[in-house]
């Protein structure tokens, strides 16, 4: 069964934002990794680069497929998960958990409130299905 | 278009990609990565009835064929099959197939995405030649299914009394199988031992669940395997693949395929190559390992060290099995050869790569 993490907030582009702390941690959805398949490849930025809210940050590689990934919210990259290097397939195994993909400081807190809850996303993927 | 299986494809997990017009399983829920594993540790199904197949009978056939197809077909053992190309006059191909030799006829198994225009090219040949030669597209009345990895025989074998394992690299035999009268080819793309079997549309479905209920009664690990594993699989021990390492422009010469080009006789396409190879190609086939980290793939361009272009990637990927980002590539021939370091360009950013020895992977069967 598909999930949805309920303590995040998701974007159309089916990324995930949690807040933790001052931070928001971001990665992509168990549908968005279902849908890519199997991931082979995830290029990251680096710490210090800055990104507005929408803007590509990385690509995400499947056997087939190269997607760039948004940011859900404005921000600094503060730190970038390197256990990706070796282990690619963490955001298909854990895609909530292990297989995050970025923290950012976040240049304006408001952004999390428009981004869709786990209900909101829920249905918003339902109407996505063929 | 779909095939008899795509009902149980369907209700077994495939995500379905449309494919040469077919709606076929690209990988199942487990994911191509686990299929492409599964066939090198154990087996693996495949359908591949979206191949094309064509019969050739009659007295002059093996002519006719060893004329159109570029492998010596003449010299073609009944109850063997050969690899081959059709090319144009001018060398170029059209596509890569693959021959079995029956005592009555002959069966050309060729790509889902050349089959109609395969059919047209042959049936003008055909009509160019005398001789007594019937040509019948198959298609439709034969299914095609691969039972590939190191324990594909053990389920073959289990199924056929013993028959297919009697059957030498290559060979091919009608045998009863699970069963079902179908023809079984010691052959696969897939870098493993293992047969293809093709039995009538409507008994292929019965074939491919005999094979998992032996393999589960008998404790065999077999899965069903999609296009994505079968690309990977085919990628690593260096099979070509026709849209990628073969294109209307490439001849074998470009292709390194000349040893499937039988030049003691005529062919279609024969002269030209020959010129060809002997003015030496402006690009060759090359297979590269990235040195920096990044994913190659199909129609990136090839720099060299002073970032001018020199070619293009004509299939990349992470190759599951040699754990490493890889690509094949046009290039011109001073930079194909192996140790030379080249760039690709990955969406803008510059990545070396380095031309290594082919293939990737070799296929155990070939220390047989």
């Amino acid at each position: 069964m598909m999930k949805f993490d309920e303590t995040v907030q998701y974007a159309k582009s089916h990324e995930w934002a949690r807040q933790e702390g001052d931070l928001i941690v971001v990665g992509i959805s168990d549908y968005a990794q279902d849908s890519l398949g199997d991931v082979v490849f995830v290029e990251l930025p680096e710490v210090g680069d800055s990104f507005e809210q929408g803007a590509a940050f990385g690509v995400v590689e499947s056997v087939k497929a190269a997607s760039d990934v948004y940011a859900p919210v404005s921000g600094e990259v503060v730190e970038v998960n390197e256990a990706l290097g070796d282990n690619p397939g963490m955001v298909n195994e854990d895609p909530f958990g292990s297989g995050w993909l970025l923290k950012l400081k976040p240049t304006d807190a408001s952004q999390m409130s428009a981004l869709m809850d786990s209900d909101d996303y829920t249905t918003y993927t339902e109407g996505l299905e063929d | 278009m779909q095939t008899p299986l795509f009902t149980w494809h369907r209700s077994h997990g495939a995500k379905i990609v449309p494919f040469a017009g077919w709606d076929m399983p690209l990988h199942y829920h487990t994911g191509a990565l686990s299929e492409h594993h599964l066939v090198r540790r154990a087996a693996g199904l495949f359908d591949i009835s979206h191949m094309g197949r064509l019969e050739f009978r009659g007295a002059d056939a093996a002519g006719a064929l060893d004329y159109l197809v570029t492998s010596d077909i003449l010299g073609l053992s009944e109850g063997l099959s050969a690899y081959g190309l059709l090319c144009r006059e001018d060398g170029t191909t059209i596509d890569d197939v693959f021959v079995y030799r029956f005592p009555d006829r002959f069966l050309v198994v060729v790509n889902a995405a050349n089959r109609d225009r395969d059919v047209v090219w042959m049936r003008d040949k055909l009509a160019d030649l005398d001789g007594d030669t019937q040509f019948a597209d198959r298609s439709d009345e034969l299914s095609m299914i691969a039972l590939q990895g190191p324990d594909a025989l053990r389920i073959a074998d289990g199924l056929s009394d013993g028959a297919a394992g009697r059957i030498p690299r290559f060979g091919c035999k009608i045998i009863s199988i699970g069963g079902i009268s179908a023809i079984c080819g010691r052959t696969g793309y897939t870098g493993e031992d293992g047969v293809e079997l093709f039995p009538e549309a409507g008994d292929v479905e019965p074939l491919w669940n005999a094979c998992f209920e032996y393999a589960e009664k008998n404790s065999v690990e077999l899965g069903p395997c999609g296009l994505a594993a079968r690309d990977s699989l085919r990628f690593e021990p260096g099979f070509h693949l026709y849209g990628h390492e073969l294109t209307n422009d490439t001849t074998p010469v470009e292709a390194r395929l000349k040893w499937a080009c039988h030049f003691d006789r005529s062919f279609i396409g024969r002269d030209a190559i020959l010129a060809r190879s002997e003015e030496g190609p402006k690009r060759r086939l090359a297979t590269v390992v990235m040195e920096d980290r990044a994913v190659p793939r199909e129609g990136y361009r090839v720099l060299d060290g002073q970032g001018q272009p020199v070619g293009e990637v004509v299939s990349g990927m992470y190759a599951p099995t040699a754990d490493c980002y890889a690509a094949n590539i046009y290039v011109e021939p001073g930079l194909s050869k192996v140790g030379s370091t080249v760039v690709i360009d990955v969406r803008g950013r510059e990545k070396r790569a380095k031309v290594i020895k082919r293939p990737l992977y070799t296929p155990r069967y070939k220390g047989e």
